[in-house]
């Protein structure tokens, strides 16, 4: 019977933990992670007043750094990563993400045909003579 | 593997797979506890989609009211904005403190993130009051109305989040970094760096793109 057939089995993390550092290994990576959360922000603000760059791109650029920063936060500070032994808190972190686009781009989506959908009002109007 | 080598394990391994792995029972409660409150957050989350949705759809329904690029001022905004990065940066702090049993990191961490936060409402506030004494309040349009339920929801967590906060500090000055108030503590942390993510959401949706339409 040989030991090698056991595997260590080793409990996943939970969220907001890190794996094992040391202070100075956290600390740093509370830094690191302010620092790039400042970066975006003080970008965002920055293309939100600008006429430096051509106009229909500000929204789009807005909306990719917004999720840029979101992903900083969640790395660095909620300590949500791609190790196996997080896959637990990123597939529930997915499927919140699912539930929040179908809402949101759902929502987005029939509200903005909704008028085109609708009969044009000139239109019903003389039905009813 | 030879089937002898698997034979005594027959039990745990009805499917001859090869790797016994050992049951290593329940997780530790800090996990479970962690995980629960997770879920939670990424409900609220899902809940805060739909005010942003409700904005999404009415931001142009001002019903002869104003419209965001006239009310939102963009240097409160950056304001709230590195209040609340910082304070999650300290809250940060405070939570490797509350790690290494370190009370006077500890308690500074949680009084600036205190400070920082109460920055922000008090900021936010004064951005509400001076609407409201404008007669722009929640009932003048539409917009107006998705707009305070946005940022006033995200405003009410914050509040209760300050709160908590305060709680955390009581609770490590009465019963010290006991397992159970680590593991609240740790709720504590999520909870406050989850605000900080919607209001990245929401700066950007609501003032950054709401001033530039």
């Amino acid at each position: 019977m040989s030991d090698q057939t056991h595997m260590h089995v080793e409990h996943d993390i939970a969220p907001g933990d890190e794996e094992q550092h040391s202070v100075g290994a956290r600390i740093l990576g509370y830094v690191v992670g302010l620092a790039l959360a400042l970066l975006l922000t003080a970008t965002s603000f920055f293309i939100a007043g600008t006429d430096l760059v051509w106009q229909p791109s500000i929204p789009v650029a807005l909306i990719v750094l917004a999720i840029a920063q979101m992903g900083v936060h969640l790395v660095f500070f909620l300590h949500i990563t791609t190790g196996p032994d997080n896959t637990n808190n990123v597939l529930a972190l997915a499927f919140g993400l699912l539930v929040v686009f179908l809402v949101v781009g759902g929502t987005v989506w029939i509200m903005a045909h909704l008028n085109q959908n609708m009969p044009p009002m000139d239109q019903i109007m003389p039905m009813r003579n | 593997m030879s089937m002898t080598a698997t034979a005594g394990h027959a039990h745990a391994d009805p499917h001859h797979i090869g790797i016994v792995v050992e049951h290593p029972g329940p997780a530790p409660k800090r996990i479970v506890t962690a995980y629960g409150f997770w879920v939670f957050l990424l409900s609220d989350i899902v809940m805060f989609s739909c005010f942003f949705a409700a904005y999404a759809v009415l931001a142009g329904q001002t019903a002869g009211g104003p419209s965001g690029s006239e009310i939102f001022e963009q240097r409160n905004v950056a304001i709230e904005t590195v209040c609340l990065l910082l304070s999650s940066f300290t809250c940060g702090m405070a939570s490797i403190a509350a790690d290494t049993h370190n009370r006077l990191w500890f308690y500074l961490g949680m009084a600036v993130t205190c400070v920082l936060g109460l920055i922000f409402l008090a900021i936010e506030f004064n951005e509400f009051a001076g609407l409201v004494s404008r007669g722009y309040g929640p009932s003048r349009s539409a917009f107006l109305t998705a707009f305070f339920s946005l940022v006033g929801c995200h405003g009410l967590h914050v509040s209760a989040g300050v709160l908590w906060l305060l709680t955390m500090m009581a609770q490590v000055f009465a019963k010290g970094f006991r397992v159970d108030i680590l593991r609240r503590m740790m709720c504590f942390a999520l909870f406050w760096h989850a605000l900080d993510i919607i209001w990245v959401a929401v700066f950007s949706v609501v003032y950054l793109l709401g001033s530039g339409a």
